[in-house]
């Protein structure tokens, strides 16, 4: 008696149980962002008050490792329900693979979005979109404020009164570039802020794309000879110098600029609250010009084409794309959230970020020319290493990655 | 009898089968999955037609792998030569001294072997640091009044690899200089004293005794370097990065093969085909290679 009475409650414990798991719906969410983990699970917990029955677990894996562990769990069929994808050639991988959901019918405030963004989150092949963009990246320099002052120095808009800012910080004894090129991205990067306004930004990409014109032609190769004024300014044995010796002269106020990456701030703040620092565009060649900055997208938010929770998915999609999702990541990780109308007002930094993108061009080689190998980034990083150790000229960069790209893309190879 | 027999066997299956699952299961399934998978063409992370030997060719045949193919193999070839002639020289030089137990001879073996102990991760994140422009390094040159010979040990092309070279070499050495030294210390005293009493100088016997009766240890060696030198990729990656940074004047074909098979985040998709054809041929040249030096060593051994 006693037996069967515990037995059916037992049964009746497991069919509650049974309609409570029913209830709720697991999300797997994978980032490669192990540092923004904290504020990450804040944002989920807000969607998940408002979507009772979904409960999002977030993982985050290892930045360099994630593309690998991604595409393990996703082949062997144990992949997250949503992930943080990359953009343009890095989406390709996982978009063409068939492992990620077309997102239109699923999430359709993407039509909102701006077209730089949403470039980075569509595939080039099909024109579907794959992602909700999350953040943009802008191309710029860094100033120390504080040594401007010091100096009298005012912010320079034309290439000349750049160097000549340089100069005067050299005379007075600081070192006026934190720039190296241990680190072969970190020229790419130089090069993304410096060339377009000597290559002609917008027009000079849409020729390469398009097979107008070579990254031979006298536009690019001057702008990259540009590169090489630069050199006088940069550290003693700079081709020695790596990013995190960037980052640290920049942020122990050794150094007056640093050329890099919107994404920059957030550290440099966090390791020396008290650098008072802003930015410009990177100088145009005579005065009156538009000054371009190099914009990318930095990544989406993607859904598994093999998911079982794709309604859950969808809604969680949705949130990403809202406003609240945008003005978090503004206010909590400090980035220029692509999600459009989201509130600026806490952060003069973006606002300014966003003022500088007014002129924007693609970051060339990235939005362009990641889809195959040898990626342009590859040869190119690889060239200007070359190039600003004084191996061979501007002309030999251009010829290098011209040849390198002419292997797969195609509008190259009609020439 | 046969009962015992077939349960000893049970015994023997028992002990050897748990070592022989792991190594079919992490070595060779992976070597024959990438066999495989280099005969297909690879359309991203999904296997596409059955090429042959198409990825083989673009390796060997086709621009740009070719170049950088070949950059990488020269890299790995000079890994060989210089870690060869300094790494092993110096390690029989350390092996000899000790036997001939210098002063402080039990200190210098620890201290000698102390570096072969590190993770090599971290000796490559910390040598990194110390061959910085600022680095330690070059403030030891400048303490010096060597100020002159500073460099950029690691951005410069025609120093890079050299600069890696020398910081394994200071990691391993104490490892040849060891296996030498146990060598060394196995031969015969007789022989030695009755060189010693036929009047031989120190150079003779060193080299009419010594020197082939460790002929083992020397091939053994070899062996190793030889492998070591064609599997370089932990020293590149902790001190100069995937790329094979600054212009390709680091890549080996680790770095070159882990870059193709896998891409990486600055610089572009993966080709699992052309990767894995890669990695076959980093396998046949490692088995070739070590089978023809121990053959051609093995002729050189002298037996008492």
């Amino acid at each position: 008696m006693r037996f069967k009475r515990s037995a059916l409650v037992l049964l009746l414990a497991l069919l509650a149980l049974g309609t409570l798991v029913a209830q709720t719906t697991t999300l797997n969410f994978w980032t490669w962002r192990p540092e923004d983990t904290d504020a990450y699970n804040k944002l989920i917990a807000v969607f998940e008050k408002a979507n009772p029955g979904i409960d999002v677990v977030l993982t985050a894996q290892k930045n360099t490792e994630y593309n690998t562990i991604l595409s393990a769990a996703l082949a062997g069929g144990s992949g997250p329900d949503v992930f943080q994808s990359r953009a343009y050639g890095g989406l390709e991988t996982f978009a063409q693979s068939g492992y990620m959901e077309p997102l239109e019918k699923w999430v359709p405030e993407l039509k909102k979005f701006d077209k730089a963004p949403l470039r980075g989150a569509t595939s080039i092949k099909d024109g579907k979109v794959y992602g909700v963009p999350f953040a943009s990246q802008t191309l710029f320099i860094y100033y120390n404020k504080a040594i401007y002052k010091q100096l009298g120095l005012s912010v320079p808009e034309t290439w000349d009164q750049f160097l000549a800012n340089l100069q005067a910080m050299k005379k007075a004894g600081v070192q006026p570039l934190a720039n190296g090129g241990k680190d072969g991205w970190t020229l790419e990067v130089l090069q993304g802020a410096i060339c377009p306004n000597f290559y002609g930004a917008n027009d000079f990409f849409d020729a390469v794309m398009t097979g107008k014109a070579t990254f031979q032609d006298p536009r690019y190769v001057g702008a990259i000879a540009k590169l090489k004024e630069l050199t006088p300014y940069m550290p003693d044995l700079f081709m020695g110098v790596s990013y995190t010796d960037m980052q640290s002269s920049f942020i122990n106020e050794l150094a007056g600029h640093f050329i890099g990456g919107s994404f920059e701030a957030g550290y440099f703040s966090a390791q020396n609250p008290k650098l008072e620092y802003d930015v410009f565009p990177a100088p145009v060649a005579k005065k009156g010009d538009k000054p371009y900055v190099s914009v990318y997208a930095d990544g989406n938010f993607s859904m598994n084409a093999g998911s079982r929770n794709k309604d859950a998915a969808a809604k969680f999609l949705k949130f990403l794309a809202g406003k609240t999702t945008g003005d978090f990541f503004i206010k909590d990780l400090k980035q220029v959230s692509a999600v459009p109308g989201a509130d600026t007002s806490s952060s003069p930094y973006i606002q300014k970020v966003l003022s500088l993108q007014k002129y924007n061009t693609p970051y060339i080689m990235l939005v362009g020319f990641r889809y195959q190998q040898p990626t342009g980034s590859v040869l190119l990083q690889a060239a200007l290493q070359g190039f600003m150790a004084g191996k061979f000229d501007a002309a030999e960069v251009g010829r290098q990655v011209q040849e390198g790209l002419a292997t797969w893309h195609a509008p190259f190879q009609k020439k | 009898m046969t009962g015992k027999d077939a349960r000893k066997g049970l015994w023997i299956a028992f002990f050897v089968l748990p070592g022989l699952a792991v190594v079919f299961t992490i070595i060779l399934l992976p070597l024959f999955m990438s066999l495989f998978n280099s005969l297909f063409s690879w359309n991203q992370l999904l296997r596409g037609d059955f090429v042959g030997l198409g990825n083989f060719r673009k390796v060997f045949a086709t621009e740009p792998y070719r170049t950088r193919f070949f950059n990488a193999i020269g890299n790995n070839l000079t890994w060989f030569l210089v870690t060869m002639l300094v790494q092993n020289s110096l390690g029989l030089f350390f092996g000899y001294l000790l036997s001939r137990r210098v002063p402080g001879h039990e200190f210098f073996k620890r201290v000698i072997f102390i570096p072969v102990l590190f993770s090599i991760v971290a000796v490559g994140f910390l040598w990194g640091l110390y061959l910085r422009p600022n680095g330690l390094f070059n403030g030891f040159l400048k303490l010096l009044g060597a100020g002159g010979l500073q460099r950029a040990w690691l951005g410069d092309e025609n120093l890079a690899t050299f600069s890696i070279i020398a910081v394994n070499i200071w990691r391993w050495v104490g490892f040849p200089s060891l296996v030498f030294l146990a060598a060394i210390d196995n031969v015969p005293v007789e022989c030695l004293e009755a060189a010693y009493l036929d009047g031989a100088r120190e150079g003779t016997i060193f080299r009419r005794i010594i020197l082939p009766l460790i002929v083992p240890s020397i091939t053994v060696i070899t062996v190793l370097t030889i492998i070591g030198s064609l599997n370089v990729f932990e020293q590149i990656f902790t001190m100069t990065g995937l790329d094979g940074s600054p212009n390709f004047s680091t890549d080996t074909i680790g770095t070159l093969f882990y870059r193709t098979a896998f891409g990486s985040v600055d610089s572009g998709n993966p080709e699992i085909g052309v990767g894995s054809a890669i990695g076959v041929v980093i396998y046949a040249l490692t088995f070739g290679a070590s089978i023809l030096s121990i053959a051609g060593l093995n002729r050189k051994e002298v037996e008492l």
